[in-house]
């Protein structure tokens, strides 16, 4: 059985996040960090109205807030899943920053990441969204997938990577197979199998990376179908 | 990586779930149904040349021990041979981990499609106990269906009434469910209650007031404590077979007054012809009389 996509004897990250072991903590938390803090960002920027430099500094704040293991004491992932629990903690301290009004600037940054990034994408993405776990769920969606993608350049051969980024990652696919067969010089049966590998590929990767950040098997499931949506 | 368009993200979910048949003998040609519990598609067996219905599971169920219980199912499912139950050609496992079941595909129309047309409530009940039939012989076997549903009900082209979805579904459909399913539990008895509310929804459409015999039927298929169902689908289909015949059903304790009734109604020609036989008796003595 090619069940190997699943890493189930790998440590979760979440689990990881509690270690009494600072290295495995810090290193678990760059995962989460890495995969969380663009849509935390966001929805700070968009749910909630936030300036950027206000942004920055509250997805800083939860970043620290998470390596907390009395924060992470409180999660439950038979009650909800580690992506709700994280939007919940956070819109929490959101309230209480707009309780004390005053806002602190903190030092010391939580994580190296270059939130223009993130403004940048803010400026290309529609704003539209139903409720705010829809929202965050979108934005956690596209980061996710995205760090996949990112793992597939790295992972695959330079060709399927290609047809890959052609068919499927390109802002808007108008290209077919014929012209990405001659594009490459290769059969369309190529690009056909190579797409195939490639998507397979994505998959796995991306399975992994929920499979990292869940904490029970109930919960994969439920964020495997967050991911791929609910008809998969 | 640079950032993804909300149509590129689009597309990368439905490049994911598309499944790769690439290293099977099948070919997917379009997609027929989807569900919570996977989608169905037609398909072409490349070996035998013929058409297929293929059910690829949820991508959720690959691997660990949902894998295990599903090739546990299938092979009890492969031994269900039955007119009303759509056969189970094959099953396996695609490279991204996901289980998928190869069946026969049926032409024809749900039973959702056909309660629409009109029907008495003899019809309704003929077609519930041809329902009930392959869903009786597997409780025989051991096998549970769990997700009856008229979606899952096709009449084919020649009036085959054919059961689909066999075990490979969990969790059930809400309004067909049974209460104990909620909690994980399934047996036999929960296929009754989904058999009583599909019974319910044949016979609202026949627009005709139930009898409260046939009403004690249903409820007695559809209670909520399962130890005050029927604890088989043969049993359901018995008690529906003999209120057709006008016979007593165990559903339904007679009182003397129903059991005239019951007869007076199944025997109206015979009351009848007996009845004019008697008022021409008496007419005749009348008149003899005068």
């Amino acid at each position: 059985m090619p069940g190997s996509l699943f890493p189930t004897t790998r440590r979760s990250v979440v689990e990881a996040l509690s270690s009494e072991d600072r290295i495995e903590r810090e290193r678990a938390f760059d995962s989460v960090a890495a995969i969380y803090w663009k849509p935390l960002y966001k929805y700070a920027r968009i749910v909630h109205r936030r300036d950027s430099a206000d942004a920055e500094d509250l997805t800083q704040q939860i970043m620290l807030q998470a390596l907390k293991r009395d924060t992470l004491a409180a999660y439950d992932s038979q009650r909800a899943s580690f992506r709700t629990f994280l939007r919940t903690i956070f819109d929490r301290l959101i309230a209480n920053e707009d309780k004390r009004a005053a806002c602190v600037k903190r030092g010391g940054a939580a994580t190296q990441v270059d939130f223009s990034v993130a403004e940048e994408e803010l400026a290309r993405e529609n704003e539209n969204h139903d409720t705010p776990d829809e929202y965050f769920r979108r934005q956690w969606v596209r980061t996710l997938f995205g760090t996949a993608a990112a793992q597939c350049r790295e992972t695959l051969d330079p060709l399927s990577f290609a047809i890959f980024e052609a068919y499927d990652l390109a802002p808007e696919s108008d290209v077919s197979y014929a012209q990405l067969a001659r594009r490459h010089a290769v059969t369309e049966m190529t690009v056909t199998n190579r797409l195939a590998a490639a998507r397979r590929r994505f998959r796995e990767i991306a399975l992994e990376l929920v499979r990292e950040s869940t904490a029970s098997d109930r919960e994969f499931e439920n964020e495997v179908r967050a991911l791929f949506g609910i008809d998969v | 990586m640079s950032w993804l368009s909300d149509d590129t993200v689009a597309r990368l979910q439905n490049a994911a779930a598309q499944p790769d048949f690439s290293d099977t003998r099948y070919e997917i040609t379009r997609a027929l149904a989807r569900g919570g519990m996977g989608v169905v598609y037609e398909g072409v067996d490349r070996d035998l040349r013929r058409s297929v219905a293929i059910k690829v599971l949820p991508i959720e169920f690959a691997g660990g021990d949902a894998a295990v219980r599903l090739r546990r199912e299938a092979e009890l499912i492969a031994g269900l041979e039955h007119p009303g139950i759509v056969p189970l050609h094959d099953m396996g496992v695609l490279a991204d981990g996901r289980a998928f079941y190869v069946m026969k595909l049926v032409r024809g129309k749900t039973l959702a499609e056909m309660m629409q047309s009109p029907h008495t409530i003899a019809e309704a009940l003929r077609l519930c106990i041809r329902i009930c039939e392959p869903v009786a012989f597997a409780h025989a076997r051991g096998v549970v269906h769990s997700d009856l549903k008229p979606a899952n009900v096709m009449i084919g082209e020649f009036g085959e009434v054919l059961v689909m979805d066999w075990g490979v579904s969990v969790a059930g459909t809400p309004g067909y469910m049974a209460p104990e399913q909620e909690s994980g539990s399934r047996g036999p008895v929960t296929d009754v209650f989904a058999l009583g509310v599909i019974l319910r929804q044949i016979l609202a459409g026949s627009g005709e007031s139930l009898p409260r015999r046939l009403r004690a039927i249903l409820t007695k298929a559809t209670a909520s404590s399962p130890g005050d169902r029927y604890s088989s689908a043969r049993l359901l289909a018995d008690d529906l077979l003999r209120f057709l015949d006008g016979q007593p059903v165990t559903a339904y304790p007679e009182t003397i007054l129903d059991a005239l009734l019951r007869w007076g109604n199944r025997n109206r020609a015979l009351i009848g012809i007996v009845s004019a036989y008697l008022v021409m008796r008496m007419v005749v003595l009348l008149m003899a009389h005068r």
